[in-house]
C-alpha cells in the first residue's frame, strides 16, 4: 500500500472495516478520516482496502485451527453449562439453537422455521423439516421439549435457570411443532431462544463427554482443557456453509503465546488479543484484526443502601469524576467505546443515543461532595483482577479524586472468590457484566426491585412497572420508547457507573474470509466456523 | 542381622518413611484447599451463583457430606487403587491424569536425557579444571542462565526461532509429529528451556562436591603417588562426590514434573501441572489430591533414589 499516511495502523484498518460493516458510506468515512487530518487521496485508497477485506467469495476446503484464551477441564459440551467462550464456540459448532442474532442484532431463525404469538405469552415454535443430527436422527419437537426443559431441572446446574423459570409449559403439539406458555407476556423470547445455552440437544441426552448435535461440525475429538477437533458435517442442513473441512479448537492462555502462534503460522485465529499487542500486529501483512463492541462492561457500583452511596450527590459526583476519555485511552488503549452509565450498548437495537455520557467534570464532582459531607473522608474503592481493568480503572478515579480533596483508597482484591466475597457486597466495588441479547434480560438481572444482581441495590415501583409493560408490548415503537426512557432513569438514577463499552480485538490471518462483527462477542458471537473459510 | 541385609533394610525404612510422608502431606493439600473461598459449586456457575442455583448443584453432585468424609472416601478409594471423580466434569481422575502424564512424563524423559549428561560432564570438567578459562566461562554461563527466569528465555526462543526464522513451530502440542524430524522440532524449544532452568544447577553442585572431594586428603595422596589428574578426579573423587550429585540431580529432576507450569503455559503443552493448576481454580478436590499425590510420588521416588545410590556407593553411611 503506497498512499498509507504515517501513524496509520493495522488497528485503523480495523476501525474503518468495522465502521463498513455497521452501514458507514465512503462520505461517512471520508468525512470522519479528513477531520482526523487525512487527505482525500490517502483516505480513499484505505477505503478500497478495507472494503476488499469485506467483500470476497468462499473458497470450500481446509483445515482451520484457532485458539481461544481460556480452557481448562471445567470444559463442557453441555450447552447449559457453557460458561466460557471456549465452551460457546464448541457449542456453536457442534448444535444450533432455534434462532440466532446477526450482525445487526436481529432475530433470524435456525432450526424453527417460524415462533409466532398472538399475545406474547402462548407461542408456538415451528421447526424446519428433516434436519438430521449427527448420529442420523431427525430433529423433533421431542427434542426441543428435553432441550428447553433441562434449564428448569436444578441438578442440571443450568447458567439460565433463572431466564427460562418464565417458561412454565413446555409441550409438543405434533412433530415439528411445540407449544410455550410463559409465566407473563414476553415479546423478546425469540431473541431469548438466541442465548448461547438455549441449542437443541437430542431427546434424553445425558453423556456429554462427545457431542450430537445438528451443527456445522461433527465433534471427533473432545478433551476438555487439552482440545477439541471437528470435522465437516455433510448433512448441514443450511444451503451455505460450512466451507472448512476441519475445525480445531484449543485455547493458548498466555496472550504473548497466542499472538505468537499466529505469527510463526502455527494457528489461524487468536482469540481476543490484548491491545498491548497491537503493535506486534501492525504491519505485518499476512495477519489482520477485527474488533466488535459487544456491550461488555466493567462498572463501579455504589451501593444506594449503604454509606456513602445513600448520601445525595455521591453516585453523581461519582459519576462525574469518573474520567471517561483517560480509561478508554490509557486502560484500554483505544480498544473501547465511552458510554452513558447504562448497560443497553450501541451494538443492540433499542440503545438510546440521546442520552450523552457525562463530561469529567471535577469541580461540579467536588461540590457535590462537599454537599454531602464526604470530602475528605476516607472511602474504600474495592477493585480486583476478576473484573476486567477494574484495577487501572479505580487508580484513574483515585488520583482524580485526589485533585479534589477527595480521599478514594484502592482496596485491590484477589480474583479468587471475588464474586462471591465482593461484588455485590461491597459499598463502592467494581463488577464486570456481559453482553446479553435483550434490555429485558439486562434490566430485569440488573435494576428491577427483585433483580438477582441488583449491583447498587436501585429500587424504583415505576421502573418496575414499566419493565412488563414492555416486555408484554408487541408493538416495537412503544417498545422502543420504553426502554429508551429506563436507559435514561438507569443513567441517572442508578448507583451503576458505567464509563466505557469494552471492545475485543481478534487477530487471524490474513487468509480468512467471511468474518463479520457480532453484538453477542468476538469470533463472530463464537459461531464463526460455519462461517469462514480459508483462502488458497 | 546379617551384614549384607542391612543396606536392604534401610531402603525399606526409607520407602515406609515416603509412604507416611505422602498421607501426611495428601491431609496437608486438603486442609490447603478447605480453605480456599468457595467451592466447586459456586465456582462451576460463577457470577449466576444464586443461593438456590448452588444448593441445587452441591446436591446434585453430593456436595452435602462434609468435606472431611468426601476426602477419607477417597483416601479409601486410593488404597484400592481409585482415585475417584472428577468434581467438575464427571470424568473419571485416571482419565483426565492418564494422557497428560504421560505428556509430562515424555518431556521430563527427554529434558533428562539431553540435560543431565551435558550437566555432568561440564560440572566435572570445571572442577577438574578449576580455575582455568574453562571453568569460569561454565560458571559465568550457568549464573546468567540462573538469573534469567524461564519465561523469559521460553518466550525469546518462540521470537527467535518461531516468529523470526520460522524454523520451530510455537506451539508443542496438536502440531505434526508423524516423522523424526517433526519430534524433534516440536520438543526442541520446550526441552532447551527446560534443560537451561535445571542444568544450572547440577553443574553448580557437581562441580563444588566434586571439589570438595579433590580438597581431601586421599586424593592428595592420589595425586603424590603419580595418578594422573584425570584419573585421580574419575577414579578417586568421583565415586565419593556421587552422593551429593545424585542429590542434585534428583532435586533438578523433580521440578520436570510438576514445576514445569510455565513451560507449559507457553508452548501449550497439556501436562499435569496444568491440570493442578485447573483443578485448583475449579476446587476439584479428587484432582488436586491425585495431582499433588503424583508430584509428591514423583519427588520422594527421585530424592529416595538418590539417597539409595548414595547409601550403596559409600560403604561408609551402610553403618
Amino acid at each position: 500500500m503506497t498512499k498509507t499516511p504515517t501513524n496509520w495502523t493495522g488497528r485503523d484498518d480495523a476501525m474503518v472495516e468495522h465502521m463498513i460493516r455497521r452501514g458507514a458510506s465512503r462520505r461517512d468515512l471520508l468525512k470522519m478520516l479528513m477531520s482526523s487530518g487525512i487527505a482525500a487521496a490517502a483516505g480513499g485508497s484505505l477505503l478500497m482496502r478495507a472494503s476488499a477485506a469485506v467483500a470476497a467469495t468462499p473458497v470450500m476446503g481446509g483445515n482451520f485451527k484457532a485458539a481461544g484464551w481460556s480452557s481448562s477441564t471445567a470444559d463442557t459440551l453441555d450447552p447449559a453449562k457453557a460458561s466460557l467462550s471456549t465452551d460457546y464456540v464448541r457449542c456453536c459448532a457442534f448444535y444450533n439453537r432455534l434462532t440466532f442474532l446477526d450482525e445487526a442484532g436481529q432475530v433470524q431463525m435456525e432450526l424453527a422455521d417460524t415462533i409466532s404469538s398472538d399475545d406474547a405469552q402462548t407461542w408456538e415454535v415451528k421447526l424446519k423439516p428433516g434436519v438430521l443430527f449427527h448420529d442420523g436422527k431427525t430433529l423433533s419437537s421431542d427434542d426441543v421439549v428435553f432441550s428447553l426443559k433441562r434449564h428448569l431441572d436444578e441438578s442440571v446446574g443450568s447458567k439460565v435457570n433463572s431466564i427460562a423459570k418464565q417458561m412454565t409449559e413446555i409441550s409438543k403439539v405434533d412433530d415439528l411443532t411445540t407449544k410455550i406458555v410463559l409465566q407473563a407476556p414476553n415479546a423478546d423470547l425469540p431473541t431469548i431462544l438466541a442465548l448461547h445455552h438455549f441449542m437443541i440437544i437430542a431427546d434424553g441426552t445425558t453423556d456429554f463427554s462427545k457431542a450430537n448435535g445438528t451443527g456445522a461440525f461433527i465433534c471427533e475429538v473432545f478433551e476438555p482443557g487439552v482440545r477439541s477437533v471437528a470435522t465437516k458435517n455433510p448433512n448441514y442442513f443450511k444451503a451455505e456453509g460450512p466451507y472448512l473441512d476441519s475445525f480445531e479448537f484449543f485455547a493458548i492462555p498466555d496472550n504473548n503465546a497466542r499472538v505468537n502462534a499466529l505469527l510463526s503460522g502455527d494457528i489461524h485465529y487468536a482469540a481476543a488479543v490484548n491491545p498491548r499487542s497491537s503493535r506486534q500486529l501492525d504491519g505485518n501483512d499476512s495477519v489482520a484484526t477485527l474488533v466488535s463492541t459487544s456491550g461488555n462492561y466493567t462498572n463501579l457500583n455504589m451501593r444506594l443502601d449503604l454509606n456513602p452511596g445513600d448520601k445525595a450527590g455521591f453516585v453523581e459526583g461519582m459519576k462525574y469524576l469518573l474520567n471517561r476519555e483517560a480509561i478508554q485511552k490509557s486502560a484500554f488503549r483505544g480498544f473501547a467505546e465511552i458510554a452513558n452509565d447504562q448497560p443497553v450498548s450501541p451494538a443492540n437495537r433499542y440503545h438510546n443515543p440521546n442520552i450523552k455520557p457525562r463530561e469529567f467534570d471535577p469541580e461540579r464532582a467536588k461540590s457535590l461532595f462537599d454537599k454531602a459531607g464526604l470530602l475528605g473522608v476516607e472511602i474504600p474503592v474495592v477493585a480486583s483482577d476478576a473484573a476486567t481493568a477494574s484495577v487501572d480503572m479505580a487508580t484513574i478515579l483515585q488520583q482524580a479524586g485526589s485533585e479534589i480533596g477527595m480521599n478514594l483508597k484502592v482496596d485491590r482484591v484477589p480474583s479468587d472468590g471475588y464474586w462471591s466475597n465482593y461484588w455485590l457486597k461491597a459499598p463502592v466495588h467494581f463488577g464486570n457484566i456481559n453482553p446479553r441479547p435483550t434490555p429485558d434480560i439486562l434490566f430485569s438481572l440488573l435494576y428491577t426491585s427483585d433483580a438477582p444482581w441488583n449491583e447498587s441495590q436501585y429500587k424504583s415501583d415505576k421502573f418496575d412497572s414499566m419493565l412488563v409493560e414492555a416486555r408484554g408490548a408487541l408493538d416495537e415503537e412503544r417498545r422502543k420508547a420504553i426502554y429508551w426512557e429506563m436507559q435514561e432513569m438507569v443513567a441517572n438514577e442508578a448507583g451503576t457507573a458505567i464509563p466505557v463499552y469494552i471492545s475485543n480485538m481478534d487477530a487471524f490471518t490474513a487468509k480468512l474470509g467471511g468474518l463479520k462483527p457480532n453484538p453477542l462477542g468476538g469470533m463472530m458471537g463464537y459461531a464463526f466456523a460455519e462461517y469462514v473459510w480459508l483462502d488458497a | 542381622m546379617p551384614q549384607s541385609l542391612q543396606p536392604w533394610f534401610l531402603v525399606i525404612q526409607r520407602l515406609g518413611i515416603a509412604l507416611l510422608t505422602l498421607v501426611i502431606v495428601s491431609f496437608a493439600v486438603f486442609f490447603a484447599t478447605e480453605m480456599l473461598p468457595g467451592d466447586v459449586a459456586e465456582i462451576l456457575l460463577g457470577q449466576a451463583a444464586t443461593p438456590e442455583a448452588v444448593a441445587g448443584l452441591r446436591e446434585a453432585m453430593g456436595l452435602n457430606e462434609p468435606a472431611l468424609s468426601r476426602f477419607i472416601g477417597w483416601l479409601i478409594g486410593l488404597a484400592r487403587g481409585d482415585l475417584g471423580t472428577s468434581y467438575v466434569n464427571n470424568i473419571e481422575v485416571v482419565e483426565l491424569i492418564s494422557g497428560r502424564l504421560v505428556n509430562s512424563l515424555k518431556l521430563a524423559g527427554v529434558t533428562t536425557v539431553v540435560s543431565v549428561p551435558i550437566a555432568l560432564s561440564l560440572g566435572i570438567g570445571a572442577a577438574m579444571w578449576r580455575g582455568s578459562v574453562f571453568d569460569r566461562i561454565v560458571s559465568m554461563l550457568t549464573i546468567s542462565v540462573i538469573s534469567v527466569p524461564e519465561f523469559m528465555v521460553a518466550t525469546l526462543a518462540v521470537l527467535i526461532f518461531a516468529v523470526w526464522l520460522g524454523w520451530l513451530p510455537a506451539l508443542s502440542y496438536g502440531v505434526d509429529v508423524s516423522s523424526l524430524s517433526a519430534i524433534l522440532k516440536a520438543y526442541a524449544m520446550p526441552v532447551i528451556t527446560l534443560s537451561c532452568v535445571i542444568s544450572a544447577q547440577m553443574i553448580r553442585m557437581t562441580r563444588a562436591a566434586v571439589i570438595e572431594t579433590i580438597n581431601t586428603p586421599y586424593v592428595e595422596m592420589a595425586l603424590l603417588k603419580g595418578a594422573s589428574r584425570k584419573r585421580m578426579v574419575l577414579v578417586h573423587a568421583l565415586p565419593n562426590a556421587l552422593g551429593p550429585i545424585a542429590n542434585a540431580v534428583a532435586l533438578s529432576l523433580s521440578y520436570l514434573v510438576g514445576g514445569a507450569i510455565i513451560v507449559e503455559t507457553i508452548f501449550n503443552y497439556p501436562g499435569v501441572a496444568k491440570l493442578m493448576v485447573d483443578a485448583v481454580s475449579t476446587r476439584d478436590l479428587p484432582l488436586i489430591q491425585s495431582c499433588a499425590m503424583i508430584f509428591c510420588v514423583s519427588y520422594l521416588s527421585l530424592i529416595t533414589l538418590a539417597d539409595v545410590i548414595a547409601l550403596l556407593s559409600n560403604p561408609r553411611l551402610r553403618r
